[in-house]
Protein backbone atom coordinates (compact mmCIF):
# COMPACT_ATOMS: atom_id res chain seq x y z
CA UNK A 1 0.00 0.00 0.00
CA UNK A 2 2.82 2.38 0.94
CA UNK A 3 6.26 1.55 -0.35
CA UNK A 4 9.54 3.32 0.48
CA UNK A 5 12.22 2.54 -2.10
CA UNK A 6 15.74 3.71 -1.19
CA UNK A 7 14.31 6.93 0.24
CA UNK A 8 16.79 9.47 1.56
CA UNK A 9 16.10 12.91 2.99
CA UNK A 10 19.00 15.31 3.32
CA UNK A 11 18.13 18.75 4.67
CA UNK A 12 19.71 21.97 3.35
CA UNK A 13 22.15 22.11 6.27
CA UNK A 14 23.49 18.69 5.27
CA UNK A 15 21.94 16.57 8.04
CA UNK A 16 20.62 13.26 6.83
CA UNK A 17 17.21 12.72 8.42
CA UNK A 18 16.35 9.50 6.59
CA UNK A 19 19.02 7.26 5.10
CA UNK A 20 18.18 4.80 2.29
CA UNK A 21 14.86 3.67 3.73
CA UNK A 22 13.38 0.56 2.18
CA UNK A 23 10.12 -0.48 3.75
CA UNK A 24 6.73 -1.68 2.68
CA UNK A 25 3.66 -0.91 4.77
CA UNK A 26 1.03 -3.66 4.79
CA UNK A 27 -2.44 -2.62 3.61
CA UNK A 28 -5.20 -2.62 6.21
CA UNK A 29 -2.72 -2.83 9.10
CA UNK A 30 -1.23 -0.53 11.71
CA UNK A 31 2.47 0.09 11.14
CA UNK A 32 4.27 2.00 13.87
CA UNK A 33 7.45 4.04 13.31
CA UNK A 34 9.28 4.30 16.62
CA UNK A 35 12.67 5.59 17.74
CA UNK A 36 14.50 8.27 19.71
CA UNK A 37 14.31 11.95 18.67
CA UNK A 38 16.18 12.72 15.50
CA UNK A 39 15.78 9.21 14.10
CA UNK A 40 13.78 10.33 11.06
CA UNK A 41 10.47 8.68 11.97
CA UNK A 42 8.42 11.87 11.63
CA UNK A 43 10.29 12.94 8.49
CA UNK A 44 9.53 9.53 6.97
CA UNK A 45 5.83 9.94 7.79
CA UNK A 46 5.68 13.45 6.39
CA UNK A 47 7.25 12.37 3.13
CA UNK A 48 4.24 10.15 2.44
CA UNK A 49 1.90 13.11 1.91
CA UNK A 50 4.67 15.38 0.63
CA UNK A 51 4.70 17.70 3.61
CA UNK A 52 8.41 17.05 3.10
CA UNK A 53 9.80 15.97 -0.25
CA UNK A 54 12.37 13.17 -0.38
CA UNK A 55 15.86 14.07 -1.66
CA UNK A 56 16.13 10.78 -3.51
CA UNK A 57 14.32 7.48 -3.82
CA UNK A 58 10.70 6.75 -4.56
CA UNK A 59 7.56 6.51 -2.44
CA UNK A 60 4.60 4.66 -3.85
CA UNK A 61 1.09 4.99 -2.43
CA UNK A 62 -1.28 2.43 -3.86
CA UNK A 63 1.27 1.67 -6.58
CA UNK A 64 1.52 5.28 -7.72
CA UNK A 65 4.63 7.45 -7.43
CA UNK A 66 3.59 10.35 -5.19
CA UNK A 67 5.80 12.78 -7.10
CA UNK A 68 3.24 12.64 -9.90
CA UNK A 69 0.44 13.92 -7.66
CA UNK A 70 -0.46 17.51 -6.93
CA UNK A 71 0.37 17.77 -3.19
CA UNK A 72 -2.93 19.32 -1.97
CA UNK A 73 -4.95 16.70 -3.87
CA UNK A 74 -2.70 13.89 -2.62
CA UNK A 75 -3.13 15.14 0.97
CA UNK A 76 -6.93 15.29 0.76
CA UNK A 77 -6.89 11.57 -0.04
CA UNK A 78 -4.69 10.70 2.96
CA UNK A 79 -5.99 11.22 6.49
CA UNK A 80 -3.59 13.09 8.77
CA UNK A 81 -3.70 13.38 12.55
CA UNK A 82 -1.15 15.81 13.98
CA UNK A 83 0.35 16.24 17.47
CA UNK A 84 -2.02 18.04 19.88
CA UNK A 85 -4.82 17.59 17.30
CA UNK A 86 -4.10 20.91 15.52
CA UNK A 87 -7.80 21.76 15.37
CA UNK A 88 -8.89 25.13 13.95
CA UNK A 89 -9.69 27.21 17.06
CA UNK A 90 -12.04 29.53 15.16
CA UNK A 91 -14.30 26.78 13.82
CA UNK A 92 -16.81 24.67 15.68
CA UNK A 93 -16.07 20.99 16.17
CA UNK A 94 -18.53 20.08 13.42
CA UNK A 95 -16.95 22.53 10.96
CA UNK A 96 -13.49 21.25 11.84
CA UNK A 97 -14.54 17.73 10.88
CA UNK A 98 -16.31 18.98 7.74
CA UNK A 99 -13.15 20.75 6.49
CA UNK A 100 -11.80 18.11 4.11
CA UNK A 101 -15.21 17.29 2.53
CA UNK A 102 -15.69 21.03 1.90
CA UNK A 103 -12.19 21.35 0.41
CA UNK A 104 -13.01 18.40 -1.81
CA UNK A 105 -16.06 20.21 -3.13
CA UNK A 106 -18.92 18.58 -1.22
CA UNK A 107 -21.92 20.82 -0.58
CA UNK A 108 -22.24 22.22 2.92
CA UNK A 109 -25.21 20.10 4.01
CA UNK A 110 -23.67 16.83 2.95
CA UNK A 111 -20.35 17.76 4.58
CA UNK A 112 -22.07 18.65 7.86
CA UNK A 113 -24.10 15.46 7.99
CA UNK A 114 -20.96 13.40 7.27
CA UNK A 115 -19.21 15.29 10.09
CA UNK A 116 -22.03 14.49 12.51
CA UNK A 117 -21.79 10.82 11.54
CA UNK A 118 -18.04 10.84 12.25
CA UNK A 119 -18.45 12.35 15.71
CA UNK A 120 -20.60 9.36 16.49
CA UNK A 121 -18.05 6.93 15.03
CA UNK A 122 -15.26 8.30 17.25
CA UNK A 123 -17.58 8.19 20.26
CA UNK A 124 -18.34 11.87 20.85
CA UNK A 125 -21.85 13.09 21.78
CA UNK A 126 -23.43 15.10 18.95
CA UNK A 127 -24.00 18.20 21.13
CA UNK A 128 -20.21 18.74 21.18
CA UNK A 129 -20.47 19.58 17.47
CA UNK A 130 -21.55 23.14 18.21
CA UNK A 131 -18.65 23.84 20.60
CA UNK A 132 -15.28 25.34 19.84
CA UNK A 133 -12.12 23.22 20.31
CA UNK A 134 -11.04 25.25 23.38
CA UNK A 135 -14.17 24.00 25.16
CA UNK A 136 -13.10 20.35 24.84
CA UNK A 137 -10.75 18.24 26.94
CA UNK A 138 -7.44 17.10 25.44
CA UNK A 139 -8.78 13.60 24.84
CA UNK A 140 -11.92 14.92 23.15
CA UNK A 141 -9.85 17.22 20.94
CA UNK A 142 -7.75 14.26 19.88
CA UNK A 143 -10.87 12.31 18.91
CA UNK A 144 -12.05 15.26 16.84
CA UNK A 145 -8.63 15.21 15.16
CA UNK A 146 -9.17 11.56 14.25
CA UNK A 147 -12.71 12.28 13.02
CA UNK A 148 -11.40 15.10 10.83
CA UNK A 149 -8.80 12.79 9.31
CA UNK A 150 -11.45 10.15 8.52
CA UNK A 151 -13.94 12.56 6.98
CA UNK A 152 -13.66 11.56 3.33
CA UNK A 153 -12.98 7.92 4.25
CA UNK A 154 -9.36 7.84 3.02
CA UNK A 155 -7.77 4.38 2.76
CA UNK A 156 -4.55 5.64 4.39
CA UNK A 157 -4.23 7.37 7.74
CA UNK A 158 -1.01 9.05 8.93
CA UNK A 159 -0.79 9.69 12.67
CA UNK A 160 2.07 11.87 13.95
CA UNK A 161 2.51 11.29 17.71
CA UNK A 162 -1.20 11.91 18.12
CA UNK A 163 -1.52 10.88 21.75
CA UNK A 164 1.73 12.31 23.14
CA UNK A 165 0.16 15.37 24.76
CA UNK A 166 -2.55 13.68 26.84
CA UNK A 167 -2.20 12.10 30.27
CA UNK A 168 -1.46 8.35 30.53
CA UNK A 169 -5.00 7.30 31.48
CA UNK A 170 -6.61 9.21 28.63
CA UNK A 171 -3.88 7.98 26.29
CA UNK A 172 -4.68 4.38 27.09
CA UNK A 173 -8.36 5.03 26.39
CA UNK A 174 -7.52 6.65 23.04
CA UNK A 175 -5.27 3.70 22.11
CA UNK A 176 -8.05 1.20 22.87
CA UNK A 177 -10.44 3.36 20.87
CA UNK A 178 -8.08 3.39 17.90
CA UNK A 179 -7.80 -0.40 17.97
CA UNK A 180 -11.59 -0.70 18.13
CA UNK A 181 -12.01 1.74 15.22
CA UNK A 182 -9.39 -0.10 13.19
CA UNK A 183 -11.31 -3.35 13.73
CA UNK A 184 -14.25 -1.76 11.93
CA UNK A 185 -12.46 0.39 9.37
CA UNK A 186 -9.41 -1.62 8.22
CA UNK A 187 -7.38 1.45 7.27
CA UNK A 188 -3.73 1.39 6.33
CA UNK A 189 -2.35 3.31 9.29
CA UNK A 190 1.16 4.65 9.78
CA UNK A 191 1.60 5.76 13.38
CA UNK A 192 4.64 7.64 14.72
CA UNK A 193 5.57 7.55 18.40
CA UNK A 194 8.64 7.70 20.63
CA UNK A 195 6.93 5.41 23.15
CA UNK A 196 7.90 1.77 22.62
CA UNK A 197 5.01 0.53 24.78
CA UNK A 198 2.55 2.39 22.57
CA UNK A 199 4.28 0.93 19.49
CA UNK A 200 4.03 -2.62 20.81
CA UNK A 201 0.43 -2.20 21.87
CA UNK A 202 -0.83 -0.69 18.61
CA UNK A 203 1.42 -2.04 15.89
CA UNK A 204 0.72 -5.03 13.70
CA UNK A 205 4.27 -4.28 12.64
CA UNK A 206 6.83 -1.96 14.21
CA UNK A 207 9.71 -0.19 12.47
CA UNK A 208 12.46 0.81 14.93
CA UNK A 209 14.58 3.73 13.68
CA UNK A 210 17.97 4.70 15.07
CA UNK A 211 19.51 8.16 15.20
CA UNK A 212 20.77 9.17 11.75
CA UNK A 213 17.64 7.96 9.98
CA UNK A 214 18.50 4.29 9.62
CA UNK A 215 15.94 1.54 9.95
CA UNK A 216 17.19 -0.80 12.69
CA UNK A 217 14.47 -3.46 12.60
CA UNK A 218 11.07 -3.94 11.00
CA UNK A 219 9.08 -6.76 12.51
CA UNK A 220 6.02 -7.93 14.37
CA UNK A 221 6.06 -6.69 17.99
CA UNK A 222 6.42 -10.22 19.38
CA UNK A 223 9.52 -10.77 17.20
CA UNK A 224 10.94 -7.43 18.27
CA UNK A 225 10.67 -8.44 21.92
CA UNK A 226 11.88 -12.01 21.40
CA UNK A 227 14.61 -11.37 18.84
CA UNK A 228 15.91 -7.80 18.76
CA UNK A 229 18.23 -7.41 15.77
CA UNK A 230 21.03 -5.77 17.73
CA UNK A 231 21.98 -4.10 21.01
CA UNK A 232 20.38 -0.81 20.00
CA UNK A 233 16.98 -2.41 19.45
CA UNK A 234 17.35 -4.53 22.60
CA UNK A 235 18.07 -1.48 24.73
CA UNK A 236 15.38 0.61 23.01
CA UNK A 237 12.78 -2.08 23.51
CA UNK A 238 13.81 -1.81 27.13
CA UNK A 239 13.83 -3.79 30.34
CA UNK A 240 11.15 -6.36 31.09
CA UNK A 241 11.02 -7.40 27.46
CA UNK A 242 10.94 -11.08 28.46
CA UNK A 243 7.97 -10.33 30.67
CA UNK A 244 6.29 -8.16 28.03
CA UNK A 245 6.77 -10.89 25.42
CA UNK A 246 4.37 -13.01 27.48
CA UNK A 247 1.69 -10.57 26.29
CA UNK A 248 1.84 -12.21 22.86
CA UNK A 249 1.36 -15.78 24.14
CA UNK A 250 -2.18 -17.01 24.39
CA UNK A 251 -3.23 -18.39 27.77
CA UNK A 252 -5.48 -20.99 26.17
CA UNK A 253 -5.15 -24.24 28.12
CA UNK A 254 -3.91 -22.58 31.27
CA UNK A 255 -5.61 -24.53 34.08
CA UNK A 256 -8.05 -22.49 36.13
CA UNK A 257 -8.34 -23.71 39.72
CA UNK A 258 -11.17 -23.42 42.20
CA UNK A 259 -11.31 -20.35 44.37
CA UNK A 260 -13.12 -19.80 47.65
CA UNK A 261 -15.58 -16.92 47.30
CA UNK A 262 -18.09 -15.16 49.49
CA UNK A 263 -20.80 -12.68 48.50
CA UNK A 264 -20.62 -9.15 49.87
CA UNK A 265 -22.96 -8.94 52.89
CA UNK A 266 -22.38 -12.51 54.11
CA UNK A 267 -22.15 -12.82 57.93
CA UNK A 268 -18.50 -12.83 59.05
CA UNK A 269 -18.67 -16.29 60.74
CA UNK A 270 -19.96 -17.90 57.52
CA UNK A 271 -17.19 -16.14 55.59
CA UNK A 272 -14.58 -17.52 58.04
CA UNK A 273 -15.86 -21.02 57.34
CA UNK A 274 -15.56 -20.48 53.60
CA UNK A 275 -11.86 -19.47 53.61
CA UNK A 276 -9.41 -21.75 51.91
CA UNK A 277 -5.80 -21.54 53.10
CA UNK A 278 -6.82 -18.38 54.93
CA UNK A 279 -8.20 -16.49 51.88
CA UNK A 280 -11.44 -15.93 49.98
CA UNK A 281 -12.32 -13.56 47.18
CA UNK A 282 -15.40 -11.38 47.73
CA UNK A 283 -17.89 -10.88 44.88
CA UNK A 284 -20.89 -8.63 44.41
CA UNK A 285 -24.37 -9.87 43.43
CA UNK A 286 -23.31 -10.10 39.73
CA UNK A 287 -20.36 -12.34 40.76
CA UNK A 288 -17.85 -9.56 39.90
CA UNK A 289 -14.79 -9.70 42.22
CA UNK A 290 -14.56 -6.65 44.49
CA UNK A 291 -11.67 -7.63 46.83
CA UNK A 292 -10.29 -10.22 49.26
CA UNK A 293 -10.84 -11.25 52.88
CA UNK A 294 -8.22 -13.11 54.92
CA UNK A 295 -8.37 -15.00 58.22
CA UNK A 296 -6.33 -12.20 59.78
CA UNK A 297 -8.68 -9.53 58.62
CA UNK A 298 -11.85 -11.38 59.64
CA UNK A 299 -10.54 -12.16 63.13
CA UNK A 300 -10.95 -8.50 64.12
CA UNK A 301 -14.51 -7.84 62.87
CA UNK A 302 -18.09 -8.92 63.63
CA UNK A 303 -21.37 -8.71 61.75
CA UNK A 304 -21.40 -8.73 57.96
CA UNK A 305 -18.67 -8.70 55.31
CA UNK A 306 -18.84 -5.10 54.10
CA UNK A 307 -16.63 -3.14 51.72
CA UNK A 308 -14.78 -1.73 54.73
CA UNK A 309 -13.16 -5.05 55.62
CA UNK A 310 -11.94 -5.86 52.09
CA UNK A 311 -8.31 -6.00 51.01
CA UNK A 312 -8.04 -4.55 47.52
CA UNK A 313 -7.40 -7.08 44.79
CA UNK A 314 -4.83 -7.22 42.00
CA UNK A 315 -5.34 -7.17 38.27
CA UNK A 316 -7.90 -9.53 36.74
CA UNK A 317 -7.18 -12.20 34.16
CA UNK A 318 -9.82 -12.59 31.46
CA UNK A 319 -9.97 -16.29 30.46
CA UNK A 320 -11.60 -15.47 27.10
CA UNK A 321 -9.02 -13.03 25.78
CA UNK A 322 -6.14 -12.87 28.27
CA UNK A 323 -2.48 -13.57 27.55
CA UNK A 324 0.06 -15.35 29.73
CA UNK A 325 1.23 -11.88 30.74
CA UNK A 326 -2.13 -10.87 32.18
CA UNK A 327 -2.46 -14.28 33.89
CA UNK A 328 0.98 -13.94 35.50
CA UNK A 329 0.33 -10.34 36.49
CA UNK A 330 -2.95 -11.26 38.15
CA UNK A 331 -1.13 -13.84 40.31
CA UNK A 332 1.79 -11.52 41.13
CA UNK A 333 -0.46 -8.59 42.06
CA UNK A 334 -2.92 -10.56 44.18
CA UNK A 335 -2.58 -10.29 47.99
CA UNK A 336 -3.17 -14.08 48.25
CA UNK A 337 -0.76 -14.96 45.39
CA UNK A 338 -3.78 -16.45 43.59
CA UNK A 339 -4.67 -14.65 40.36
CA UNK A 340 -8.39 -13.99 39.92
CA UNK A 341 -9.75 -15.28 36.63
CA UNK A 342 -12.96 -13.79 35.21
CA UNK A 343 -14.96 -14.43 32.05
CA UNK A 344 -15.75 -11.92 29.33
CA UNK A 345 -18.58 -10.42 31.38
CA UNK A 346 -16.30 -9.87 34.38
CA UNK A 347 -17.82 -12.67 36.50
CA UNK A 348 -15.55 -14.80 38.70
CA UNK A 349 -14.37 -18.08 37.15
CA UNK A 350 -11.53 -19.31 39.37
CA UNK A 351 -7.85 -18.84 40.15
CA UNK A 352 -4.47 -19.06 38.40
CA UNK A 353 -1.02 -19.31 39.97
CA UNK A 354 2.38 -18.11 38.84
CA UNK A 355 3.67 -21.71 38.84
CA UNK A 356 1.00 -22.75 36.36
CA UNK A 357 1.78 -19.79 34.09
CA UNK A 358 5.46 -20.77 34.04
CA UNK A 359 4.56 -24.38 33.30
CA UNK A 360 2.32 -23.20 30.43
CA UNK A 361 5.25 -21.12 29.17
CA UNK A 362 7.53 -24.15 29.27
CA UNK A 363 5.10 -26.28 27.28
CA UNK A 364 4.57 -23.46 24.75
CA UNK A 365 8.36 -23.37 24.35
CA UNK A 366 8.46 -27.13 23.83
CA UNK A 367 5.71 -26.85 21.24
CA UNK A 368 7.78 -24.24 19.38
CA UNK A 369 5.26 -21.43 19.91
CA UNK A 370 7.83 -19.18 21.54
CA UNK A 371 10.13 -17.42 19.08
CA UNK A 372 13.76 -18.33 19.78
CA UNK B 1 -24.38 75.94 23.60
CA UNK B 2 -26.46 78.33 21.54
CA UNK B 3 -23.53 78.50 19.14
CA UNK B 4 -23.77 74.74 18.65
CA UNK B 5 -27.52 74.87 18.06
CA UNK B 6 -27.10 77.70 15.57
CA UNK B 7 -24.47 75.80 13.64
CA UNK B 8 -25.87 72.24 13.54
CA UNK B 9 -25.77 72.26 9.74
CA UNK B 10 -22.09 73.18 9.72
CA UNK B 11 -21.26 70.58 12.39
CA UNK B 12 -23.03 67.83 10.47
CA UNK B 13 -21.11 68.72 7.33
CA UNK B 14 -17.79 68.79 9.18
CA UNK B 15 -18.58 65.45 10.82
CA UNK B 16 -19.25 63.91 7.41
CA UNK B 17 -15.96 65.20 6.04
CA UNK B 18 -14.03 64.18 9.13
CA UNK B 19 -15.39 60.62 9.06
CA UNK B 20 -14.71 60.33 5.35
CA UNK B 21 -11.16 61.68 5.63
CA UNK B 22 -10.24 59.39 8.53
CA UNK B 23 -11.97 56.13 7.62
CA UNK B 24 -11.15 55.95 3.90
CA UNK B 25 -7.41 55.90 4.75
CA UNK B 26 -8.12 53.28 7.42
CA UNK B 27 -9.70 50.93 4.87
CA UNK B 28 -7.07 51.63 2.19
CA UNK B 29 -4.30 51.20 4.76
CA UNK B 30 -5.72 47.84 5.88
CA UNK B 31 -5.95 46.58 2.31
CA UNK B 32 -2.31 47.56 1.68
CA UNK B 33 -1.01 46.36 5.05
CA UNK B 34 -2.38 42.81 4.81
CA UNK B 35 -0.10 41.67 1.97
CA UNK B 36 2.84 43.60 3.44
CA UNK B 37 2.23 42.10 6.89
CA UNK B 38 1.96 38.65 5.33
CA UNK B 39 5.31 39.20 3.60
CA UNK B 40 6.85 40.37 6.87
CA UNK B 41 5.59 37.24 8.66
CA UNK B 42 7.14 34.99 6.03
CA UNK B 43 10.81 35.95 6.08
CA UNK B 44 13.13 37.51 8.59
CA UNK B 45 14.66 39.78 5.97
CA UNK B 46 11.28 41.09 4.79
CA UNK B 47 10.24 41.60 8.38
CA UNK B 48 13.33 43.64 9.29
CA UNK B 49 13.05 45.78 6.15
CA UNK B 50 9.31 46.41 6.26
CA UNK B 51 9.18 47.14 9.96
CA UNK B 52 12.05 49.65 9.88
CA UNK B 53 10.62 51.41 6.84
CA UNK B 54 7.20 51.64 8.44
CA UNK B 55 8.59 52.96 11.74
CA UNK B 56 10.51 55.54 9.75
CA UNK B 57 7.36 56.62 7.86
CA UNK B 58 5.51 57.06 11.11
CA UNK B 59 8.13 59.45 12.44
CA UNK B 60 7.63 61.98 9.59
CA UNK B 61 5.71 64.88 11.17
CA UNK B 62 2.15 64.94 9.85
CA UNK B 63 2.20 68.66 9.22
CA UNK B 64 5.33 68.37 7.08
CA UNK B 65 3.93 65.42 5.13
CA UNK B 66 0.62 67.15 4.47
CA UNK B 67 2.27 70.35 3.33
CA UNK B 68 4.98 68.75 1.18
CA UNK B 69 2.98 65.95 -0.45
CA UNK B 70 0.86 68.07 -2.86
CA UNK B 71 4.11 69.35 -4.38
CA UNK B 72 5.41 65.82 -4.85
CA UNK B 73 2.15 64.33 -6.11
CA UNK B 74 1.15 67.31 -8.20
CA UNK B 75 -2.34 67.39 -6.66
CA UNK B 76 -4.23 70.64 -6.36
CA UNK B 77 -3.91 72.43 -3.07
CA UNK B 78 -7.34 71.58 -1.59
CA UNK B 79 -7.66 68.07 -3.02
CA UNK B 80 -8.82 65.62 -0.27
CA UNK B 81 -6.15 63.23 -1.52
CA UNK B 82 -3.66 65.52 0.21
CA UNK B 83 -5.02 64.22 3.51
CA UNK B 84 -6.10 60.74 2.45
CA UNK B 85 -2.68 59.72 1.16
CA UNK B 86 -0.62 60.73 4.23
CA UNK B 87 -3.13 59.12 6.58
CA UNK B 88 -3.09 55.93 4.49
CA UNK B 89 0.69 55.91 4.86
CA UNK B 90 0.40 56.27 8.65
CA UNK B 91 -2.22 53.52 8.78
CA UNK B 92 -0.01 51.15 6.81
CA UNK B 93 2.94 52.04 9.04
CA UNK B 94 0.92 51.15 12.14
CA UNK B 95 -0.78 48.03 10.79
CA UNK B 96 2.13 46.24 9.12
CA UNK B 97 3.62 45.40 12.50
CA UNK B 98 0.26 44.30 14.00
CA UNK B 99 -0.53 42.10 11.04
CA UNK B 100 2.95 40.57 10.90
CA UNK B 101 2.83 39.80 14.63
CA UNK B 102 -0.73 38.50 14.41
CA UNK B 103 0.13 36.11 11.57
CA UNK B 104 3.31 34.90 13.28
CA UNK B 105 1.33 34.10 16.42
CA UNK B 106 -0.99 31.64 14.64
CA UNK B 107 -0.01 28.25 16.16
CA UNK B 108 2.39 26.39 13.87
CA UNK B 109 0.68 23.03 14.35
CA UNK B 110 -2.65 24.52 13.22
CA UNK B 111 -1.05 25.83 10.03
CA UNK B 112 0.74 22.49 9.52
CA UNK B 113 -2.55 20.63 10.05
CA UNK B 114 -4.24 22.85 7.45
CA UNK B 115 -1.50 22.10 4.93
CA UNK B 116 -1.53 18.39 5.76
CA UNK B 117 -5.24 18.00 5.11
CA UNK B 118 -4.97 19.62 1.71
CA UNK B 119 -5.34 23.41 1.87
CA UNK B 120 -3.66 25.36 -0.90
CA UNK B 121 -1.68 28.40 0.34
CA UNK B 122 -4.12 31.19 -0.63
CA UNK B 123 -7.18 29.41 0.70
CA UNK B 124 -5.28 28.50 3.86
CA UNK B 125 -4.42 32.18 4.36
CA UNK B 126 -8.00 33.34 3.87
CA UNK B 127 -9.63 30.46 5.74
CA UNK B 128 -7.25 29.77 8.61
CA UNK B 129 -4.40 32.21 9.16
CA UNK B 130 -6.21 35.50 8.57
CA UNK B 131 -9.29 34.68 10.71
CA UNK B 132 -7.01 33.61 13.55
CA UNK B 133 -5.12 36.90 13.26
CA UNK B 134 -8.30 39.02 13.46
CA UNK B 135 -8.20 39.76 17.23
CA UNK B 136 -4.71 41.28 17.03
CA UNK B 137 -5.47 43.06 13.74
CA UNK B 138 -8.58 44.67 15.24
CA UNK B 139 -6.48 45.94 18.16
CA UNK B 140 -4.11 47.55 15.63
CA UNK B 141 -7.03 49.00 13.65
CA UNK B 142 -8.43 50.67 16.76
CA UNK B 143 -5.13 52.45 17.39
CA UNK B 144 -4.90 53.50 13.74
CA UNK B 145 -8.51 54.73 13.66
CA UNK B 146 -8.09 56.96 16.69
CA UNK B 147 -4.77 58.23 15.37
CA UNK B 148 -6.37 59.10 12.01
CA UNK B 149 -9.31 60.88 13.59
CA UNK B 150 -6.95 63.08 15.52
CA UNK B 151 -4.61 63.71 12.58
CA UNK B 152 -7.36 64.74 10.12
CA UNK B 153 -7.60 68.08 11.92
CA UNK B 154 -4.18 69.02 10.59
CA UNK B 155 -5.74 69.08 7.12
CA UNK B 156 -7.52 72.30 8.03
CA UNK B 157 -4.18 74.09 7.68
CA UNK B 158 -4.24 73.40 3.96
CA UNK B 159 -7.93 74.14 3.69
CA UNK B 160 -9.34 70.64 3.87
CA UNK B 161 -11.90 70.91 6.57
CA UNK B 162 -12.96 68.40 9.14
CA UNK B 163 -13.32 69.47 12.73
CA UNK B 164 -9.95 71.14 12.23
CA UNK B 165 -11.81 74.02 10.58
CA UNK B 166 -13.27 74.85 14.00
CA UNK B 167 -9.74 75.38 15.35
CA UNK B 168 -8.49 77.44 12.41
CA UNK B 169 -11.63 79.59 12.52
CA UNK B 170 -11.97 79.99 16.27
CA UNK B 171 -8.38 80.30 17.46
CA UNK B 172 -7.17 83.42 15.54
CA UNK B 173 -10.19 85.49 16.64
CA UNK B 174 -10.03 84.20 20.25
CA UNK B 175 -13.46 82.50 20.03
CA UNK B 176 -12.81 79.62 22.42
CA UNK B 177 -16.31 78.06 22.22
CA UNK B 178 -15.63 76.98 18.67
CA UNK B 179 -12.26 75.47 19.64
CA UNK B 180 -13.75 73.57 22.58
CA UNK B 181 -16.58 72.24 20.42
CA UNK B 182 -13.96 71.05 17.92
CA UNK B 183 -12.00 69.22 20.61
CA UNK B 184 -15.13 67.59 22.08
CA UNK B 185 -16.45 66.56 18.67
CA UNK B 186 -13.11 64.92 17.79
CA UNK B 187 -13.11 63.07 21.10
CA UNK B 188 -16.69 61.81 20.72
CA UNK B 189 -16.07 60.67 17.15
CA UNK B 190 -12.94 58.78 18.25
CA UNK B 191 -14.87 57.01 21.01
CA UNK B 192 -17.75 56.09 18.69
CA UNK B 193 -15.47 54.67 15.98
CA UNK B 194 -13.40 52.80 18.57
CA UNK B 195 -16.54 51.23 20.05
CA UNK B 196 -17.79 50.29 16.58
CA UNK B 197 -14.49 48.54 15.75
CA UNK B 198 -14.54 46.74 19.09
CA UNK B 199 -18.05 45.52 18.35
CA UNK B 200 -17.18 44.39 14.81
CA UNK B 201 -14.17 42.54 16.22
CA UNK B 202 -16.33 40.72 18.74
CA UNK B 203 -18.88 39.75 16.11
CA UNK B 204 -16.11 38.32 13.92
CA UNK B 205 -14.50 36.25 16.70
CA UNK B 206 -17.13 34.43 18.76
CA UNK B 207 -14.58 31.65 19.34
CA UNK B 208 -12.32 33.84 21.50
CA UNK B 209 -15.02 34.06 24.16
CA UNK B 210 -16.07 30.40 24.22
CA UNK B 211 -15.41 29.36 27.79
CA UNK B 212 -15.27 25.79 28.99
Amino acid sequence: MIEFQAVTKRFDDGTVAVDELNLSVDPGRITVFVGPSGCGKTTSLRMVNRMIDASSGTILVDGKDIRQSDPPLLRRGIGYVIQQAGLFPHRTVLDNVATVPLLSGWDRRKARSRAAELLEIVGLPSELGKRYPAQLSGGQQQRVGVARALAVDPPVLLMDEPFSAVDPVVREGLQDELLRLQDELDKTIVFVTHDIDEAIKLGDKVAVFRTGGKLAQYDKPSELLARPADDFVASFVGRDRGYRALGFLSADGLPVGELASVVLGTPVDQARAALRQGWAVVVDERKHPVGWVSADRLSTVDGLVTEDVLLSGGSLYDVDSGSLRSALDSALSSPSALGVAVDGTGALVGSVTADEVLRALASARDAGEVPQ
Amino acid sequence: MTWVLDHLGLLAELTGTHVYLSLVPLVLGLVLAVPLGWLASRSRFARATLLSVSSLLYTIPSLALIVILPGILGTRIIDPLNVIIPLTIYTVALLVRSIADALSSVPANVVAAATAIGYRPLRRFLGVEFPLAVPVIVAGLRVAAVSNISLVSVGALIGISGYGALFTDGFPIGFMTEVVVGVLATLVLALVVDAALLLIGRLLTPWTRAGR
